[in-house]
Parts: structure tokens; C-alpha cells; sequence
């Protein structure tokens, strides 16, 4: 138990997806104008990744690892090979799925979050996540709570940025750094931030 | 057709860099250029991808309905990249580690899918196959620069190769250890599009707000 909570730490603050790996750049920077819309994203893909990256360490631990597929009868097969294009597979799916559930029984949820699911199937974080799980081997119960936590740390992270956009456009910057050149320096300085939690030791 | 092949290989390179000024495929790119030789691979990588990923879905294009386009899409650019990553892990295995995730980050990378989406769907393959090439090659300018800069400025080196002789080892260059971490290269690309911009001022954004003066009472 202390091992997940001390993992969820990490995922949120010290390796925070968007601020020490760059995933899920082209969103952060294009939907983060406003607090609401930034939040809204933020949401969904945080229930995105809390499903895909459990579902996809299911696939690997029963269909691709070497050996996975011993219940079928063929324990030599090694399909990690196929991972990637599996893993894409999944999200692309789970996320039209979730939008249709979304739309079916939670019609308010659909309609605040539908316009932002699409975009998630090309989202850095999602699939950096699903990588991320198979590359540090994580077991199922760390997998959901890497999921979830790294979701949440790329939501606070997008959230924050809109609050310091939404102040930052009424200043005076140079014509050369206005929209995208000043964002980028934000950024940094926000990952600077971030960076300091990394003397945290659990 | 009013671009000439030679105007599409080199537009995206300044004029049209989709870096600076589409803001696509920042994704993957920013955490694999510490180091130069990495870059190098890296953006290889992602000319190879986005020039026959477009190549393929632009021979295709007619036979895709449109209704399920983005999932074709994706399985092209994803049998790519497990063909880059397969190589990679082949001939540069420690390359290969240091890239970890994200190679196959570059299924998700807004320029492949971007460049599908806006050009190789209405153009032919050779044209799709050129100005996929351009993309990438823009795309892997920008990460030169950027891994040029961390390298030797971070680390006194290039390639790996001592240029600056660090004071750890006897030389007089204080190596800034900061641009070894995430935060310099939104600096440094936040920098580069300044630069590019007031080379090309066209490419400035619109002020939300326009300052006005106030008269001093």
C-alpha cells in the first residue's frame, strides 16, 4: 500500500507527465487559453488514462509478454512486437466506447466533456502512459494507480497553465514572444517548479 | 498545383516549420534532445515516418471510406513505427534505450497524423511523400538546434566529443547543468521562436489586448 501511494507521489508531482516528459505538448498548449476548457480536458483524460493503462497491462500480461499466451496452449509465442500497435488500438477504442456510455447515461458529463474526447485518441500523454507501464513492468495494481495519479498530475499541470495564461494576456510582451513564444517560457518555468519536488524522497 | 516540389521540401523548413508555427508535434520531441547524437536519430526517425506514412495513405486515399479514415491512419503510421523501433532495437540498442517510449511516442506525433490529414488526403503520393519529407525535416531542424544547444552548453560536448574542457576535468568550462533538465528546452524552443519571428514577422500572433497609452492628468 505505502509502495502505490509513494508511486502515485511520483506520477503527480516528480514525474509529472506534462512538465518532465513533454507529453501531451500540442493540447497542453492549444486548449490551455481558459480554466474551464482546460479543466474539462484535464477531467477526461485523467478517466482516459485511469482506464487504458490498467486495460493495456491486462493485454500485455495475457496476450503479448513472452510466454502470455501459455492459457491458449502456445507458450513460446512473443508478441511484444505488436505492442504498439495494440496499444493505440485500445485507447482509440476505449475512448469511443467512453463516449458513447457518456452519452447514453451521463448526458450533462457528455456534453461538457464530448468536444475533448476525440482529441484524446492523439494524445501524447495517454499512449506515454500505456509505454511508460510496460516499460517499468508494473503489476495491475499499479498500473491502475499509475493511471490514475499520472492523469491527475497532467490535469493539474493544464489547469495551472490556463490560470497563468488567462492573467498573462493582459501584459505587455514582446511582439516576437506573443501566444506561442511566451507559453513555452511559462512552461519552463512552471517544469522548473515542478522540478524542486524531485529532492522529495518517500 | 502552384507550389513547385522544391518550394514544398523547403517551406516547412522557416516559413511554415511546424514546430514554431503549426504547434504540432512538440509531443515527443522536447525530452530526447539532451543530447545531439539522440536528435539526430530521432529526427530521422520522424522523417522517415511522416514521408512514407503520407506516401502510403495518399496511394490509398480513394480507397479509404471516410467515416473510419483515422483509424487506417493510425494503423499505417503504427506498422512504421514498429518498423523504426524494430530497427532501432536491431542496429542502435543503446540509442534505442535512451529513446525509451518515445519512439513509439511518434504514432501519437500531431505532425504524422497532421500532415495525413491535411495533405496526403487530397494529393498525390509523391507530392504527399515531398511534403511529408519537408515536415520532418523542419521538425528535425528545430531538434538539431535544440540538442546543438543542450549539448554543448550542458555538457561541454557534441556527439559526445569534449569541445569545451569542463572544470571537472582539469578545463575551464563550467558546464550549465540546468540545460541537461526539461525546463531549458521550453526555454530554449520558447527562444528559438522568438528569434524566428522577428526574422519573419510575419508569423507574430495578434495581441488579445492592445495596450493603450493613458494621458498623464
Amino acid at each position: 500500500m505505502e509502495g502505490l501511494i509513494s508511486l502515485a507521489v511520483k506520477a503527480i508531482f516528480v514525474e509529472n507527465l506534462a512538465l518532465s516528459f513533454f507529453l501531451g505538448m500540442c493540447t497542453f498548449i492549444a486548449v490551455s487559453k481558459k480554466i474551464s476548457t482546460a479543466l474539462g480536458l484535464g477531467i477526461s483524460v485523467m478517466l482516459v488514462q485511469a482506464i487504458t493503462v490498467p486495460t493495456n497491462n491486462l493485454l500485455l500480461t495475457y496476450l503479448l509478454k513472452p510466454g502470455a499466451l501459455a492459457w491458449a496452449g502456445f507458450p513460446d509465442v512473443d508478441l511484444t512486437f505488436l505492442g504498439l500497435i495494440s496499444y493505440i488500438g485500445v485507447i482509440a477504442a476505449m475512448v469511443q466506447i467512453l463516449e458513447m456510455i457518456l452519452d447514453k447515461y451521463f448526458p450533462p458529463l457528455y456534453n461538457a466533456l464530448g468536444i475533448f474526447l476525440p482529441l484524446i485518441t492523439v494524445n501524447c500523454a495517454i499512449l506515454g502512459g500505456s509505454l511508460f507501464m510496460v516499460e517499468r513492468d508494473y503489476n495491475f495494481a499499479e498500473a491502475t494507480t499509475y493511471g490514475l495519479s499520472s492523469g491527475f498530475g497532467w490535469a493539474l499541470a493544464i489547469t495551472a497553465m490556463a490560470g497563468v495564461r488567462e492573467k498573462l494576456k493582459y501584459s505587455d510582451i514582446p511582439d516576437g514572444l506573443q501566444g506561442l513564444g511566451i507559453t513555452f517560457i511559462t512552461a519552463g518555468l512552471m517544469a522548473m517548479a515542478f522540478m524542486s519536488f524531485s529532492g522529495v524522497k518517500l | 498545383m502552384s507550389q513547385t516540389k522544391k518550394e514544398m521540401l523547403v517551406d516547412p523548413l522557416v516559413d511554415n516549420n511546424p514546430i514554431t508555427l503549426q504547434v504540432l508535434g512538440i509531443c515527443s520531441a522536447l525530452a530526447v534532445t539532451s543530447s545531439l547524437q539522440v536528435s539526430i536519430v530521432m529526427a530521422l526517425a520522424v522523417i522517415f515516418v511522416t514521408s512514407f506514412s503520407s506516401f502510403f495513405i495518399s496511394c490509398l486515399r480513394n480507397q479509404i471510406p471516410g467515416s473510419i479514415r483515422i483509424i487506417v491512419q493510425m494503423v499505417i503510421i503504427a506498422s512504421l513505427v514498429i518498423l523504426v523501433d524494430q530497427i532501432l532495437k536491431a542496429y542502435a540498442f543503446e540509442i534505442s534505450k535512451t529513446l525509451s517510449v518515445f519512439v513509439g511516442l511518434i504514432i501519437t506525433n500531431c505532425i504524422v497524423m497532421g500532415r495525413a490529414e491535411a495533405f496526403a488526403m487530397k494529393n498525390p503520393p509523391v507530392a504527399s511523400f515531398i511534403d511529408g519529407a519537408g515536415n520532418g525535416m523542419g521538425y528535425g531542424l528545430i531538434l538539431l538546434l535544440v540538442g546543438f544547444i543542450r549539448e554543448l552548453f550542458g555538457a561541454g560536448s557534441l556527439f559526445g566529443v569534449t569541445i569545451l574542457e569542463t572544470v571537472n576535468n582539469g578545463g575551464w568550462y563550467v558546464p550549465n547543468g540546468m540545460l541537461l533538465l526539461p525546463p531549458s528546452a521550453f526555454f530554449i524552443i520558447g527562444l528559438i521562436i522568438w528569434a524566428f519571428r522577428t526574422w519573419k514577422p510575419k508569423q507574430v500572433e495578434e495581441r488579445e489586448y492592445k495596450i493603450q497609452q493613458v494621458e498623464a492628468h
